[in-house]
């Protein structure tokens, strides 16, 4: 048909596919339901074909209205679509390049910024302190014993305080935020005004009046130093334990499969906390797999695909909008009369589906098991013995492989997991599970259960880019019924907050001594 | 037949008189007692009040001494022989009706119907 030519074109040329390509072994399905997903989320113009004319906005799509023959003309329909995706392919590409481009640029200068800021921080107290042995070296007191004490409260001071920034703020950046971050600047604007009002001072009472009272100035730079440290434990505070106790709990629903977690936050910036969601969702969330999604999409299709409305006033007659609504209408009005079926066939077919997918894995665990018993840890003294035949891990995970490969292969497909496992993967895991001696339910583990996306090869998950979607201002906090949704590729996160209730406790005091009991009777006598 | 701590107690009762009936070497009245001042009240399914600490009849045996004399199940014990029974334990009642040396009890009993009767009366013959 035309329209696959068309379809897996666009992915050919699609940018988000750049990464796709690298990796031929994914099969076909994969890309044609990925491209068929992507479609459905852009715009409700491009549907399968037979949905097209019954969804459509027939204002924008005017001079269709009257083609009667949308079989016969599936190109043209692919031809708008094509073009309205390649345009959207260049924004998006552009949009790209400008955010890749954008994003280096900010850091770098977020960058040098710090590094000015820091370098201006610490010597500032060494400037101070040698300033006037530069300046004026013959009017400047001697250094008493006093003094040459503070010298050492200065230096360990500011060792202490460089450990301190290395530890708080020296550590590789996790993400790149669409924001900057509110605390952050403001800490470094406050840092600059303080040490900038420092050398003010300086500049004005002691460098213009060339102080001889080195003691103070070296007393002066002390205070300094301790006014950084605290400003740096003002960093901790607002940076890292403000957000630590927990305030709202939020509730992170997948839009594809439904999939929901909740988890508890503290008190975040909205794009902060969606920091924490997506890195909460690598790790706990199981692995995306589109495979799963075409059932209910192909059931969609066919609640579509059973009418067809037919305009027979023509044009000009009704409004546009009005033809729309009398065309919805009339659909839904011929479906609410239409007696389906389709949940009988759904039922039959998810019980079949289980009964098949449970056969082929008793037939999996088998084989797995007898293949695990061909081979034997050989210990120390045969090894001394017997040179001759020995593999190490990987060749021992060869030799077994081929005995299982068909079973795991066939449980793979029925449960559609094949693109998530290539055989190298599957072989490495295999002397993996050999050299640590694992059972073979251990090793299957992995398969029968989708784990969370991060387990898997980095292929599946280095090329994504998230998106924030919201509508309050991203450095805002989290409030109490925000909304905000996190806009992946082939899926979005929908992620919805409450605040943790105000909790009143108060206290009942019980007497250990007033735990007394009798006992119920009811007896009868007969006489 | 609830009762006011303080207040006498007033009831209408009627006199049942029971033989007591050899078995063996047991003289048997033929009827079960329940309730108590030791007992749990809220239990007693015959009582109207359930703080009601009274000896009730619990059980009557078919053509038993009880029986044949008129007692009737349900019905509270008030006196047994002169004895009190509104404010014993278990034990104790069962000690005052089960006295070997007696062949007969006399008992005071009273019962809902007893009370509705006498109102009945009082309101059918008006007062002369």
């Amino acid at each position: 048909m035309d329209t696959e030519s068309t379809y897996s074109g666009y992915s050919y040329y699609s940018g988000r596919s750049r990464g796709s390509h690298r990796h031929g072994e994914r099969s076909r399905d994969r890309h044609k339901s990925r491209s068929k997903d992507s479609r459905s989320e852009k715009s409700v113009t491009i549907n399968t074909p037979p949905a097209e004319p019954l969804l459509g906005d027939t204002a924008v799509r005017g001079e269709q209205v009257q083609d009667d023959n949308w079989g016969e003309t599936t190109t043209a329909i692919t031809g708008t679509s094509e073009h309205s995706l390649s345009q959207e392919d260049i924004v998006r590409i552009t949009k790209d390049l400008e955010d890749s481009v954008g994003l280096d640029c900010r850091r770098y200068f977020t960058r040098t910024l710090a590094i000015i800021l820091g370098l201006l921080v610490f010597l500032t107290p060494l400037a101070f302190l040698v300033l006037p042995h530069i300046l004026w070296p013959d009017k400047l007191q001697s250094c008493g014993t006093a003094c040459e004490g503070l010298f050492i409260s200065v230096a360990f001071k500011l060792l202490i305080l460089l450990l301190a920034v290395w530890a708080l703020f020296f550590r590789p950046a996790r993400a790149g935020l669409p924001r900057v971050y509110v605390f952050r600047a403001l800490l470094a604007v406050l840092v600059l005004l303080f040490v900038i009002s420092y050398w003010l001072f300086y500049g004005v009472r002691i460098l213009d009046s060339q102080d001889e009272n080195y003691q103070g100035i070296v007393q002066y730079a002390v205070s300094l130093v301790d006014a950084l440290l605290f400003i740096h434990y003002l960093a901790i505070v607002l940076l890292e334990l403000r957000q630590l106790q927990p305030c709202y709990s939020v509730c992170v629903t997948r839009s594809t499969d439904g999939e929901t977690r909740h988890y508890n936050l503290g008190q975040l910036s909205i794009q902060r906390a969606a920091l924490a969601i997506i890195e909460h969702y690598y790790c706990d969330f199981p692995v995306h797999n589109p495979a799963l999604l075409s059932a209910s999409k192909s059931r969609a299709a066919k609640h579509l695909a059973g009418l067809k409305v037919y305009n027979v006033d023509g044009p000009g007659n009704n409004t546009a909008a009005g033809i729309a609504h009398s065309q919805s209408r009339a659909m839904i009005a011929a479906a609410a009369r239409r007696r389906d079926t389709s949940h009988n066939e759904l039922y039959y077919e998810e019980a079949e589906h289980e009964r098949r997918v449970r056969k082929r894995r008793a037939r999996l665990v088998v084989a797995v098991e007898e293949a695990f018993t061909h081979i034997k840890r050989m210990q120390e003294e045969e090894q001394k013995k017997a040179p001759g035949d020995v593999m190490d891990p990987r060749e021992a995970a060869q030799a077994i492989f081929p005995s299982m490969a068909r079973a795991l292969q066939k449980y793979l497909r029925t449960t559609k997991q094949q693109h998530c496992h290539s055989m190298e993967s599957i072989q490495q895991h295999l002397a993996f599970c050999i050299t640590n001696n694992m059972t073979p339910k251990a090793f299957l583990e992995s398969y029968l259960t989708p784990g969370p996306t991060v387990q898997y090869s980095r292929d599946f998950w280095r090329a994504r880019q998230w998106t924030l979607i919201s509508e309050a201002s991203v450095t805002s906090g989290l409030k109490d019924g925000t909304i905000f949704l996190l806009k992946c590729v082939d899926f979005s996160l929908v992620v919805t907050s409450k605040k943790i209730p105000y909790i009143q406790m108060s206290e009942e005091y019980i007497d250990p001594k007033s735990h007394k009991f009798v006992l119920r009777l009811q007896s009868e006598t007969s006489v | 037949m609830s009762f006011v701590p303080g207040q006498p107690v007033t009831a209408v009762v009627e006199r049942v008189e029971i033989q007591k009936l050899r078995q063996g070497e047991n003289l048997i009245l033929g009827f079960s007692i329940g309730g108590g001042i030791d007992q749990d009240p809220g239990q007693n399914p015959f009582s109207e009040d359930k703080s009601d600490k009274g000896i009730y009849v619990t059980r009557i045996s078919p053509k038993g001494p009880a029986d044949l004399a008129g007692l009737k199940m349900g019905d509270k014990i008030m006196q047994v022989n002169g004895w009190d029974m509104t404010m014993v334990t278990h034990d104790q009642a069962r000690k005052k009706l089960t006295k070997k040396r007696e062949d007969v009890v006399r008992l005071l009993v009273t019962r809902k119907s007893l009370e509705e009767a006498v109102k009945h009366s009082k309101c059918s013959y008006p007062k002369h």
